[in-house]
């Protein structure tokens, strides 16, 4: 079949990004053909302002080199700009500079022109030395002008002037900014935070003037700028003028072809022109009566017009939410929705002059609809998520101001030596406790390699891809170096690895509604990328399988992790570790003596008691796991698995004075309910007897806590990178309750989780107050996740005695039996 | 000069799975991949030597089990950002049998 021909017109970050996520999706569909302007590939815009304070050079800023349009096959003219399209024809009439011309048919046409500035209609505007900020042509002339002249005028005190006048200011330049406004940023911020702004870049040296007309700009003898006059006579020095008064969407190509514009490119919401072989996507498209200035939101529409110009047609813009960050070296500013409140709307304000600090959160209805922060913009993404989600924030309202740290009680996170606030890390500070990545490195990974996401962050630079712990912070960083390019990571939208564009979320949706029962029945049906996943999708595929269709579904090994596969934890020199199951962590003289000899005689390096109440044997050979499994005679403690792992007991009223009630055999019964249970993650639960509480029930997945009158459940606990203390759900009298409450809660949870999630991130992604409803109010769904769960571990066998030398099942033998020593062919 | 020598069946490998064979010091690790091809490699990752045979097999890459590098199995290469190589060895399937040159 003859290729298709796809013709973009803007070699810019939205044309771009939009033919990187078609590549994705179809990279065989369409012979592409690109047409810039400029005479570059494509580059990172919002790295100008770096670019011109110094701190980064045009070489780092390209996002796609010349390469990069070789390699996927897409034919590049740069300097050279559209002029017509005629859409009778299906072609575009493209001029270079020397006025020659040349065709290129299209099957689909994707504008993306960007904006163009917006330049001041007064006399002088056109003479020498008067510019705009908009692309590498003006950054280079503003870095040249600095070397020779000396007064800079800059026109507009927005997010883009204001980073033009800290750059020609530290390139050496007097540098005025003129704003016809009351106080500068007013669309991002209220006069109080941009007061303290505007003190805070006087003392760097800029100078302001604020509520000023400008009446015209006059020439020196030379023909060059010199001055501008304001409307109330003043006149002040100007070598340079830069106008950032606004920028306009970049229709004037549309307009002319016939296409339907108001103020930008009118589009659907499948970023379609009024022609729909048409679309268009960036700065240049209006969606919804609103053309968007920034990077985000061009990312999003990248991504829908990418999914139908790939023809599968299931994706709809929506428009989106924004916010702003200005990047000015030192000077932390964070801006996002409705700021200024209005009629219904309360403002909660922290504003500490001294300190350099000012908050402003405006609630709505129990909700957060925006947020000023400036000196302290930590947590401008923890707000921005809160917003754009919609969330009801009443419950947590007088802690609000306070931010994700304090409100969220994320005090037990370790790993970044109590880091919380990224701006005022030094570049050699740790922030990745796992990996020792320091905070220059991804800074500057961000910058060079063109960054914008935190998976980008943690493939490019290892950070936040281990434990997780150090996320929170990276995202600081990612969002203090893109400004408001960056785009929050939320698993709830994001696609479960390369694999697919499905979530989580939707695969085990599909997983459920269409019955598949094997992984090459996902691979197909859900026409993954890849012929068979990647070391991320396989796994959690393999759960979701198995979780959903129990006794139907087939377990593939092959798709586990080593350590569900030999059925040991394999240790850092490539030998294996054992722990045999002590239920409720009780054991017997018999089973120590045993373990004892095992340990000596399979010359076991390591005898350790584990944080889980069981003794763990350290250092045994793959080869010799399944006869020390023989000789131990004991059952599988899955200390290896995303599964159950162990109950915890106190000794309760069996012995303890104190006791209320029978921990140690309430503990025996759980875990011999739970044996052999996969989960998305590990589980791990504690009884104690009396709320003394001596086996540390609050930091479990389930904790259960005797009481006189019968026991406290408490869920979603966890001990681990976070520590979190686990949430009470409700009390119940009997033992058989206990039993059938965990169940259903644990059940609820192999059911929603998604693969790698513990309890505690599923219950704060789906609510507590949903958890409780489903399984402690609604007794019939109770007792039916209780009955799913049992359904789904009928005929348990124990793993390892499956694997038993000359007992267990032959074809299970081979994981553990090296090859023979191979024998030359003659 | 190496000679081809005599591994095992390729079906006593599982599909997108891999079987140690000793050899020297370390071992080498004989995987199979979905499209039934086999690849050998010197059973060490390139990071800190992980055992690559004990790892996930996926298209024909493996993923180490110690701290997810992957590795590309043609070239014993790891995949970007990782650097790093490890020894591959010829192999190949005829009549069924896994056939290894060493
Ligand atoms: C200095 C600066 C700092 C910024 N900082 C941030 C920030 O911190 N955060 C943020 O989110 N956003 C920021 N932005 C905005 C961001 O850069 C833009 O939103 C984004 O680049 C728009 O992408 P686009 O593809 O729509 O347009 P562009 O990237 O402008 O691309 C359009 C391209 O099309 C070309 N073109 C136009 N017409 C034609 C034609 N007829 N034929 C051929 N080519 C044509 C243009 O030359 C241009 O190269 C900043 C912008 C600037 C200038
Ligand atoms: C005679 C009837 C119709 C004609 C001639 C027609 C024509 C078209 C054309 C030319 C396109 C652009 C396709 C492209 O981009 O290649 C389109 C897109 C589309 N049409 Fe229709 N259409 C018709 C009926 C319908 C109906 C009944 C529906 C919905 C119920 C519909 C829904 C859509 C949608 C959603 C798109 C956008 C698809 C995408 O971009 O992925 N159309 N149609
Ligand atoms: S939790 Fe209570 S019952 Fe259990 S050991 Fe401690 S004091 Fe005794
Ligand atoms: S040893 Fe292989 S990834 Fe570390």
């Amino acid at each position: 079949m003859q290729k298709q021909k796809l013709v973009v017109v803007g070699n810019g970050m939205a044309g771009i990004r939009t033919v990187e996520e078609l590549l994705k999706l179809a990279p065989d569909l369409y012979d592409v053909t690109v047409f810039g302007a400029e005479p570059h590939p494509n580059y990172n815009r919002i790295l100008l302002s770096p670019v011109l304070a110094g701190e980064m050079t045009l070489a780092d800023i390209v996002l796609n080199d010349l390469d990069w349009y070789k390699d996927n096959g897409i034919t590049l003219h740069t300097s050279k700009k559209v002029v017509k399209v005629d859409r009778i024809a299906r072609k575009v009439i493209a001029e270079d500079s020397t006025g020659a011309t040349m065709e290129a048919g299209y099957d689909r046409l994707l504008l993306a022109t960007g904006s163009v500035p917006f330049m001041l209609p007064v006399p002088g505007n056109d003479l020498p030395g008067v510019i705009a900020y908009r692309d590498i042509a003006d950054t280079e002339v503003m870095i040249a002008t600095a070397l020779t002249h000396k007064h800079a005028v800059v026109i507009g005190g927005g997010l883009l002037g204001l980073e033009a006048a800290n750059g020609l200011k530290l390139r050496g330049m007097d540098v005025t900014v003129v704003h016809i406004g009351e106080w500068i940023m007013e669309r991002q911020l209220d006069k109080p935070s941009a007061d303290m702004l505007q003190a805070s870049l006087e003392s760097k040296g800029l100078k302001f003037l604020l509520g000023k007309q400008t009446e015209m700009l006059t020439a020196n003898a030379e023909g060059r700028v010199c001055s501008i006059r304001f409307k109330d006579g003043a006149e002040i020095p100007a070598d340079l003028v830069v106008m950032a008064a606004g920028i306009r969407p970049n229709s004037a190509l549309a307009e002319a072809s016939g296409l339907h514009c108001q103020r930008g490119v009118v589009v659907s919401d499948t970023l379609q022109t009024f022609d729909p072989r048409i679309y268009a996507v960036g700065e240049c498209a209006a969606h919804r009566g609103i053309a968007y200035g920034l990077v985000a939101p061009l990312f999003e529409q990248a991504k829908v017009c990418a999914n139908h110009l790939a023809q599968m047609g299931i994706s709809r813009y929506q428009g989106s939410v924004t916010s702003t960050k200005l990047k000015v070296t030192g000077v932390d500013v964070f801006s996002a929705g409705n700021f200024t409140g209005g009629d219904g709307t309360e403002d909660i304000i922290l504003h500490d002059k001294n300190g350099g600090i000012y908050k402003r959160l405006v609630i709505e209805n129990d909700r957060l609809v925006g947020a000023v922060l400036y000196g302290d913009t930590g947590d401008g993404g923890w707000y921005f998520q809160l917003l754009k989600e919609g969330r009801d924030v009443g419950s947590i309202r007088d802690h609000l101001m306070f931010g994700d740290a304090f409100t969220n009680n994320h005090v037990g996170d370790v790993g970044h030596a109590g880091n919380s606030k990224a701006a005022a890390m030094a570049d050699e500070a740790e922030v990745c406790g796992c990996n020792g990545v320091c905070k220059g490195t991804i800074v500057k990974a961000i910058r060079e390699q063109g960054l914008f996401t935190l998976d980008d962050v943690r493939k490019h630079t290892k950070a936040s891809s281990s434990c997780g712990s150090c996320t929170g912070l990276v995202e600081q960083i990612l969002a203090s170096t893109v400004g408001g390019a960056y785009q929050a990571t939320d698993r709830t939208t994001k696609p479960m690895c390369g694999c697919t564009a499905l979530t989580h979320g939707e695969v085990r949706a599909e997983i459920r509604g269409q019955k598949l029962l094997s992984l090459d029945d996902v691979f197909a049906t859900l026409a993954w990328h890849t012929p068979d996943g990647c070391a991320t999708c396989r796994p959690a595929l393999n759960y979701y399988l198995i979780s959903t269709w129990p006794h139907e579904a087939k377990d593939d090994p092959q798709s586990r992790f080593i350590n569900e596969r030999a059925h040991a934890n394999i240790q850092k020199d490539g030998t294996y570790s054992v722990v045999p199951r002590m239920w409720g962590g009780l054991t017997t003289p018999d089973e120590l003596r045993r373990i004892a000899n095992v340990a000596e005689k399979y010359h076991i390096p390591t005898v350790k008691v584990t944080g889980g109440q069981r003794i763990d044997l350290l250092g045994v050979k793959k080869e010799d796991l399944p006869a020390v499994w023989k000789d131990l005679d004991m059952p599988s403690g899955h200390a290896y698995g995303k599964s159950i792992r162990t109950v915890k007991t106190c000794v309760g009223t069996e012995h303890c004075r104190f006791g209320t009630q029978q921990s140690m055999s309430m503990g025996v019964a759980l875990e011999k309910m739970l044996f052999g249970m996969w989960s998305p993650h590990k589980v791990k639960l504690a009884v104690s007897g009396c709320p003394r509480n001596c086996s540390e029930a609050g930091i479990k997945d389930v904790g259960v806590i005797g009481v006189d009158s019968g026991w406290e459940l408490y869920v979603a606990g966890n001990g681990g990178i976070k520590t979190e203390v686990a949430e009470f759900l409700c009390k119940v009298t009997t033992r058989e309750e206990v039993l059938e409450y965990s169940a259903a809660f644990l059940q609820i949870y192999r059911e929603e989780g998604w693969y790698l999630e513990r309890t505690v991130h599923y219950v704060q992604r789906v609510g507590l107050d949903y958890v409780k409803q489903r399984v402690v109010t609604d007794a019939d769904n109770r007792k039916a996740l209780h009955q799913r769960l049992l359904y789904a571990l009928q005929g348990v066998v124990d793993p390892w005695r499956e694997r038993l030398p000359g007992e267990g099942l032959p074809q299970l033998a081979a994981e553990f039996t090296p090859l023979p020593v191979p024998v030359e062919t003659i | 000069m190496s000679t081809w020598h005599k591994v095992c069946r390729l079906e006593e490998i599982p599909l997108r799975g891999s079987r140690v064979v000793p050899h020297d010091e370390v071992s080498i690790a004989v995987f199979r991949t979905a499209d039934d091809e086999v690849f050998a490699l010197r059973d060490a990752c390139p990071h800190k030597a992980g055992p690559l045979s004990q790892g996930i097999v996926h298209g024909h890459r493996v993923t180490c089990p110690l701290h997810g590098w992957n590795i590309e199995l043609s070239s014993g290469e790891a995949c970007a950002p990782d650097e790093g190589s490890t020894v591959t060895y010829p192999a190949r399937v005829e009549n069924g049998v896994v056939l290894l040159a060493l």
